[in-house]
């Protein structure tokens, strides 16, 4: 079954970190963001483009934006190679899988670009 | 590996603990984060890209299908937020000993987020 050649970092123990400091930085970013605006209610467009477009925050929302690409890669790689399969599906199962696959590589990818566009363009 | 060996995986024929829901709810959750990342990008972006753009936020927040598409991507989020948190602590070594600890941490897990989704359901439609 091909399943090694389409995970992230082609071995379980490399996806197993990966996920898991994604997941701290994530859990940090999301921290902070649910801290500020509960800390902020009245907060106004001046004061959040100021905070989001600092160098700080423009880097620590992109660490973040590329730990959920990485998250995102490793938990639908595990989700579509537990059931897209052969034996739950038939023979076309490697085909519909690497489909959905690279389909999801592609949108990762999109959404890393789409927020780099948003950061910089502030 | 023996491909005749005998497989039952049909989930209809067995009872799954709390625990299996607890999992099942996290995998589901992340599959609907991977299209919510969407939701909250395009958030991100109109609440950025002008004074206008941000105050228009407010309105769409009254508009019913945006609540709905808000709600359930913030849900996804807790749920997936609190049950991911449950694994880096038996990460840790915490509570990872036995099925029993699982079985209460997977109860905390889904109280917990059970709460977060009344909070976040009280601030997107009320």
């Amino acid at each position: 079954m091909i399943t090694t050649v389409t995970n992230l970092g082609r071995s379980g123990l490399s996806d197993w970190l990966i996920q898991r400091v994604s997941a701290f930085v994530m859990t940090a970013y999301l921290i902070f963001i649910v801290v500020y605006l509960l800390a902020n209610p009245e907060l106004n467009y001046a004061q959040w483009a100021a905070l989001n477009s600092s160098l700080p925050m423009r880097m620590f929302s992109l660490v973040t934006m590329l730990s959920i690409a990485a998250h995102a890669w490793i938990g639908m790689w595990c989700v579509l190679t537990d059931y897209v399969t052969v034996r739950l599906m038939g023979p076309k199962a490697t085909a519909i899988r690497i489909f959905f696959q690279l389909g999801m590589i592609a949108v990762t990818l999109l959404y890393v670009i789409w927020a780099i566009d948003i950061l910089w363009g502030i | 590996m023996d491909k005749k060996r005998p497989v039952n995986l049909d989930l209809g024929t067995i009872a799954l603990p709390i625990t299996s829901y607890v999992s099942i709810l996290h995998r589901a959750s992340g599959v609907i984060m991977f299209v919510a990342v969407a939701v909250l990008l395009w958030l991100l972006e109109s609440s950025l890209a002008s004074e206008a753009s941000f105050n228009e936020l407010s309105n769409l927040f009254a508009n019913p299908i945006c609540q709905v598409i808000v709600w359930g991507s913030l849900a996804a989020l807790a749920y997936h937020s609190v049950a991911g948190m449950r694994h880096m602590i038996m990460d840790f070594g915490i509570g990872e000993d036995s099925f029993q600890a699982g079985r209460l941490s997977a109860w905390v897990a889904l109280v917990l987020a059970a709460v977060v989704i009344a909070l976040i359901t009280f601030w997107v439609f009320l």
